[in-house]
């Protein structure tokens, strides 16, 4: 009797193991996030290892290891390829238990990565990715998306070159989602400001010679030569640009999509004039030269952050503080609910929302690069030509289509 | 005026005058190949690598070297760097830069690629691919993605306008310059005494030897030769585009299809069969973009289907 009631005892405390251990487990402070970027190819100063920095200042700045929680980060290559990206996703969310995933520089590969973080019912925080279809139809109550989108730069860019008179515009576009989309919201801009759109060429991302493309541009005899692309195609386009003559012979060239380390790589001899539009520069106020700086002294090149490594420390900021007033990371739409919930406030972007469409909402700034004789030191390269209010620079909710918005 | 396919001749003289600068670049650096294959029977995909590193080198020899050495910080070992001032511009560095590295190359040759001697070439390619990467993931680590910029030399800058298109001096130069270093090459190996010498050791390394020629020695300068050329294809590519530490990698397999539709070794073939798909790409950017990143590759298909020792090459 007395061994079957041994049993019994032990049975009893079995059960109910098993029965709290679940429990146990949601409760538990850990979290794990998962940066998936370019750590090879032409994005890679743009997001990059630099993405991985910024994760972890947003960690520190939260204060969240304080209450108690653990934050692991991992850093990985999607080298550009949406089934390679889609792989690393599902990856990090089965064997690394990533809770969310971060950044992913290249509109193909967040597209791919979408679907995984959706089933998975995981969070992504959309940072380099700009195509404008990640808060329009392919929106999802599993994702936000941070800096700046194809819509925001073609209605920054398109809309003062046109409206300052570059009437007629040919496209140098990267041939994949991120420029076509880019391009087609230029496009329409820049119709709907009564100039018009001569002709367009799509190349192959990451060209190294872009001197043919230049030269049908250059035949168009358009004012403006658009480039939707980014990273190393932007740089090799403008520098080639400069080699052929393009701006000499009174075309302008508009970079689209233009991050700091694109101008620091071409030398302010080569970029200087250029306007474009851009969510984030270090040199805006004291919060992002002081965020800046200590970006700086972090950042293994020494380079100052691009627009998208802002957006990264953003995102995971507001993330990291509704993970702390959920006390629960395991719902990922729950956790995107909360994160629209409050608004946005860091460093970087000062004070903002998140829409329901999982747009954040910034305000965003026309510059325009400096000469050599204006720049008072490195990094000094950009000047402030007009602010664009948060109201103005994105998308109007209901113009994006996104089935979340009713 | 005529109009061929819709698109006026200018288009088609100017894309046709840029797809043999493009050629020069493929046909330099297959012409390193092919020598390495022909005279090696090494895969050397490390080539993009040197052709990368012929670039820095000429950067590095514009603005001055970092040279790291560990240093003791509260009892730590750390990295600090000297910097070595340099302000030799491009004339000198398409001489030193092909030198550098083309001793570099013979260094590797003898300390590793040696040592594959008589084994299948597919062990040459594992090895001089991981070398690749290696190299390439140094640089990036210390220099980043977007590249440094290097200027065109001041004679060089500007171009003239020839009616049909703007062509910078400076590509005009890349032209000139890439034929004579295929030219002299060519000549080298299948017109001197050196060359039938080298194409001996190659066929019959013994009986070469028995003569009392150091084919070993010989061989190590072939393969440091194939490497400057590459090097030299880095320097004078470094105006045109950033010196990055990609600018290898987005060619090499470009290159590989190139000695492939030439015929693997063939020394002609690789020089003809480069300047060939330069234009034929230069073509193909007008007629369908799009496409212009996998032209090669179609072509390589349909040669390797109509002839599989490729254009110039020999049946084995």
């Amino acid at each position: 009797m007395s061994v079957n009631k041994k049993h019994l005892f032990a049975g009893l405390m079995l059960v109910t193991t098993a029965l709290i251990a679940p429990a146990h487990a949601a409760a538990s402070k850990s979290l794990t996030l998962a940066v998936i970027t370019d750590m090879s190819g032409l994005y890679k100063d743009a997001g990059g290892p630099g993405s991985v920095v910024a994760v972890k200042m947003a960690i520190k700045d939260s204060g969240i290891e304080k209450q108690g929680w653990s934050v692991k980060v991992i850093g990985l290559d999607h080298q550009n390829k949406p089934d390679v990206g889609a792989n690393v996703a599902r990856q990090a969310i089965d064997q690394d238990h990533a809770d969310a995933i971060i950044d992913v520089p290249n509109s193909a590969v967040a597209l791919a990565i979408e679907p995984i973080v959706q089933e998975k019912n995981k969070v992504f925080l959309i940072d380099g990715a700009a195509a404008d279809i990640l808060t329009g139809a392919k929106c999802s109550p599993n994702q936000v998306h941070f800096a700046t989108d194809t819509w925001a730069l073609a209605h920054g860019t398109g809309g003062a070159i046109t409206k300052s008179g570059g009437k007629t515009w040919f496209f140098i576009t990267a041939d994949y989602a991120f420029g076509k989309s880019l391009e087609k919201n230029t496009g329409a801009v820049v119709i709907a400001n009564g100039g018009k759109v001569l002709g367009h060429v799509r190349a192959p991302l990451s060209t190294p010679d872009f001197s043919s493309f230049l030269l049908q541009a250059q035949a168009s005899k358009a004012q403006v030569i658009g480039l939707a692309n980014a990273g190393g195609d932007t740089i090799n386009s403008i520098k080639q640009g400069a080699e052929f003559g393009i701006q000499k012979g009174g075309q302008t060239m508009a970079p689209l999509l233009l991050f700091i380390t694109d101008v620091n790589s071409l030398g302010l001899k080569t970029a200087q004039g250029l306007e474009f539009t851009s969510s984030f520069y270090w040199d805006l106020n004291d919060k992002t030269r002081a965020f800046s700086k200590r970006y700086q002294a972090l950042e293994p090149l020494k380079h100052m952050p691009t627009w998208d490594q802002a957006a990264v420390y953003s995102s995971t900021l507001q993330y990291l503080k509704a993970v702390e007033k959920l006390g629960d990371a395991t719902d990922g739409r729950k956790v995107v609910a909360e994160m629209k919930s409050f608004p946005t406030d860091d460093a970087v972007f000062g004070k903002g929302e998140i829409r329901a469409d999982g747009r954040a909402i910034f305000p965003t700034y026309l510059f325009k690069v400096k000469s050599p004789a204006e720049s008072k030191g490195p990094w000094d390269y950009y000047k402030l030509i007009a602010k664009i209010p948060a109201d103005q620079a994105f998308r109007p909710l209901k113009d994006g289509h996104c089935p979340l918005v009713k | 005026m005529f109009q061929f396919m819709h698109y006026p001749p200018q288009l088609w003289f100017g894309q046709l005058s840029l797809g043999l600068i493009n050629g020069s670049f493929y046909a330099l650096l297959s012409l390193g190949l092919a020598v390495i294959f022909g005279m090696l029977n090494i895969v050397n995909f490390a080539h993009g690598a040197v052709y990368m590193l012929g670039a820095f080198c000429a950067w590095f020899l514009l603005n001055g070297f970092d040279i790291p050495y560990p240093v003791l910080v509260h009892g730590h070992l750390a990295l600090a760097s000297a910097h070595l001032p340099s302000h030799l511009n491009m004339w000198w560095a398409l001489f030193l830069s092909p030198l550098f590295v083309g001793i570099f190359g013979m260094i590797l040759q003898r300390t590793m690629l040696r040592r594959l001697d008589g084994l299948e070439p597919i062990y040459g390619l594992l090895l001089t691919f991981g070398l690749a990467a290696i190299i390439q993931g140094l640089l990036q680590n210390a220099y980043g993605s977007s590249g440094e910029p290097y200027d065109i030399p001041g004679v060089l800058s500007g171009g003239h306008n020839l009616g049909f298109m703007f062509l910078p001096n400076y590509r005009i130069f890349v032209v000139v310059a890439s034929s004579i270093v295929c030219f002299g090459t060519w000549f080298a190996i299948e017109r001197t005494r050196f060359g039938a010498t080298l194409r001996a050791a190659t066929e019959n390394p013994k009986l070469v030897q028995a003569f009392g020629i150091n084919v070993p020695l010989m061989i190590t300068l072939t393969y440091g030769l194939g490497v400057a050329i590459a090097a030299f294809a880095g320097v004078l590519a470094a105006p045109i585009y950033q010196v990055n530490p990609t600018m290898g990698a987005d060619l090499i397999v470009v290159v590989f299809a190139v000695v492939v539709i030439g015929g693997m070794g063939s020394i002609l073939g690789s020089i003809i069969s480069g300047y060939m798909l330069g234009l034929i790409e230069g073509v193909t950017k007008v007629i369908y973009p799009q496409a212009s990143g996998v032209i090669v590759f179609v072509i390589m298909a349909v040669v390797l289907l109509m002839r599989p020792s490729g254009l110039f090459g020999r049946a084995s």
